[in-house]
């Protein structure tokens, strides 16, 4: 498991799980316009500036992301972008979209 | 507190951390931490009559449910193990079937079966009594029985590796995988690491992560049951053309970040921690193993809850972002919060916050650890927030149609 105890302080507004990870999870309500400095696991810093408010849990991109690119969050896979996602969007059911139990898209291809 | 320092003066074979007072019931060699008398309905039909008995005998637990009828072939044989493990629970002391009379899953044979345990059980049939009246005038009686025979059994120094501990999560959110799950995982590599045992379940709150576990597998045939649980629920959606992810995340886990089944199963997956999976359990199924094991369980939290105590788990650690409020009737259900808000907003019903993993004034070891004691201090007698409130419910997995 990623060991966040060291980069959960007071101030931090959102986590990076995983190195490999391109969404952050927002801790605080963020802002349009503001821009985060972001630790990652591996000890590096990435600056994210918000496109939009999101909202205490949401996710957002961390770099711009492409129709079809993987989401990676805690290191893994969690669904695939549904279009184009510039870095610093909320990204959630409407943009991103899972690849498992997905009997829909079974029997769209069947057809 | 008062628990905590009898569980410090009286075992003094055993050192604190390694044991808990526990109950032991000679019939099955097992512990329990409560020592209740539950009455329990073989059939929906005797739900009046259950709930009756229990408004005048409040010493007693009891659940009621939907089923016990007009079922067929391995849906009443899982059935009847889900009533029977239920009853033969090590924190059960005794129990008491009620049985409407004509029912598929004779209450009778139910009965029968637990006294063949070795569990004190009685029996009544509401049609058999002469109806209603009369069944809860006898039912009042049985159960001061059980409860003089319950009170025979004196708490005593049981080594922790008795323990099972089944570890849930339910009405998730974003923080769910980031603070409570994670938190969880350390307190079930801590049991793990004093020999005890820990349930996971919620096969399908696996997707998208189980290679993750099945890596962690004990042999590769562990490893390969893993992944067939799951592929039979993801084969369910795809054969009914639908997107699992419809029903899973639901929409209180959407409204809390979590996008997909795979981000919600990868949270979902840290509670249990980092050491080998032993065994794949069966619904209702008691481990053989010891250590980290699972049972294939829905995601649907009252019926894996319900398996995983009919698999002789005798108490839940649940991990809520949302805020679930459910328990059950024979086992303490502690209640961790993922996030400082909810826990604030829904404090009567939360027994540890996690949140402070995020709000930076606590460590991920550090609230494992307040898990962990918890967990020690509960199993000795400290009453949770579910059992406060008298939290029982209960629901049986159903895998056939009702006729």
């Amino acid at each position: 498991m990623p060991d966040t105890k060291d980069r959960i302080a007071g101030e931090t507004r959102a986590l990076i799980m995983d190195a490999k990870d391109n969404v952050a999870v927002a801790i605080r309500e963020l802002s349009a316009g503001e821009t985060l400095v972001i630790a990652v696991p591996d000890g590096s810093e990435r600056v994210v500036t918000m496109v939009e408010p999101i909202q205490f849990g949401h996710k957002f991109s961390t770099a711009d992301l492409a129709e079809g690119d993987q989401i990676i969050k805690y290191g893994e896979r969690i669904g695939r972008a549904t279009q184009f996602i510039p870095a610093g969007s909320h990204t959630h059911v409407h943009n991103i979209t899972s690849q498992r139990g997905r009997g829909d898209l079974k029997s769209r291809s069947e057809d | 507190m008062m628990t905590t320092t009898r569980a410090h003066t009286q075992s003094s074979v055993l050192s604190p951390q390694s044991s808990f007072m526990g109950y032991r019931r000679a019939y099955s060699g097992r512990a329990g931490v409560r020592n209740l008398v539950l009455i329990i309905p073989s059939v929906v039909c005797s739900n009046t009559v259950v709930q009756r008995i229990a408004q005048q005998v409040p010493e007693c637990v009891f659940v009621t449910h939907q089923h016990g009828c007009s079922q067929v072939g391995d849906d009443v044989e899982q059935t009847r193990a889900t009533l029977i493990g239920y009853a033969t629970n090590p924190n059960v002391a005794g129990v008491l079937v009620v049985s409407l009379g004509c029912e598929t899953i004779e209450g009778d044979r139910v009965a029968q079966m637990i006294a063949d345990t070795g569990q004190d059980v009685e029996f009544l049939g509401i049609q058999e009594s002469g109806g209603i009246k009369a069944t809860v005038e006898l039912g009042i009686e049985k159960c001061h029985g059980l409860l003089d025979r319950a009170n025979r059994y004196k708490r005593e120094a049981v080594p922790l590796s008795e323990l099972i501990l089944a570890v849930q999560c339910g009405g998730s959110d974003a923080f769910s995988g980031i603070t409570a799950n994670p938190a969880l995982g350390i307190t079930s590599d801590m049991l793990v690491a004093a020999g005890g045992t820990v349930m996971l379940a919620e096969v399908p709150e696996c997707l998208g992560a189980e290679h993750l576990l099945a890596a962690r597998a004990r042999t590769p045939e562990v490893g390969e049951q893993l992944i067939a649980a799951v592929r039979r629920y993801e084969e369910d959606a795809l054969r009914m053309g639908v997107d699992l992810n419809k029903g899973n995340p639901a929409p209180g886990n959407i409204k809390g970040g979590l996008t997909t089944i795979e981000e919600k199963s990868i949270g979902a997956m840290k509670k249990g921690g980092s050491t080998p999976l032993n065994e794949v359990l069966a619904y209702a199924q008691p481990p053989t193993q010891k250590g980290l094991v699972i049972m294939d369980t829905p995601g649907n939290d009252i019926e894996s809850v319900t398996g995983n105590l009919a698999g002789m788990a005798q108490m839940v650690v649940f991990t809520t972002g949302r805020g679930s409020v459910t328990g059950a009737a024979i086992a303490p259900v502690i209640k961790v919060a993922t996030n400082t808000p909810m826990y604030e907003k829904m404090s009567d019903n939360m027994d540890i916050n996690a949140g402070t993993v995020v709000d930076g004034t606590q460590t991920l070891q550090t609230v494992g650890r307040r898990i962990f004691e918890k967990v020690i201090s509960v199993a000795n007698g400290e009453q949770t927030r579910s059992e406060e409130w008298g939290c029982n419910e209960f629901g049986i997995n159903r895998i056939g149609p009702s006729l």
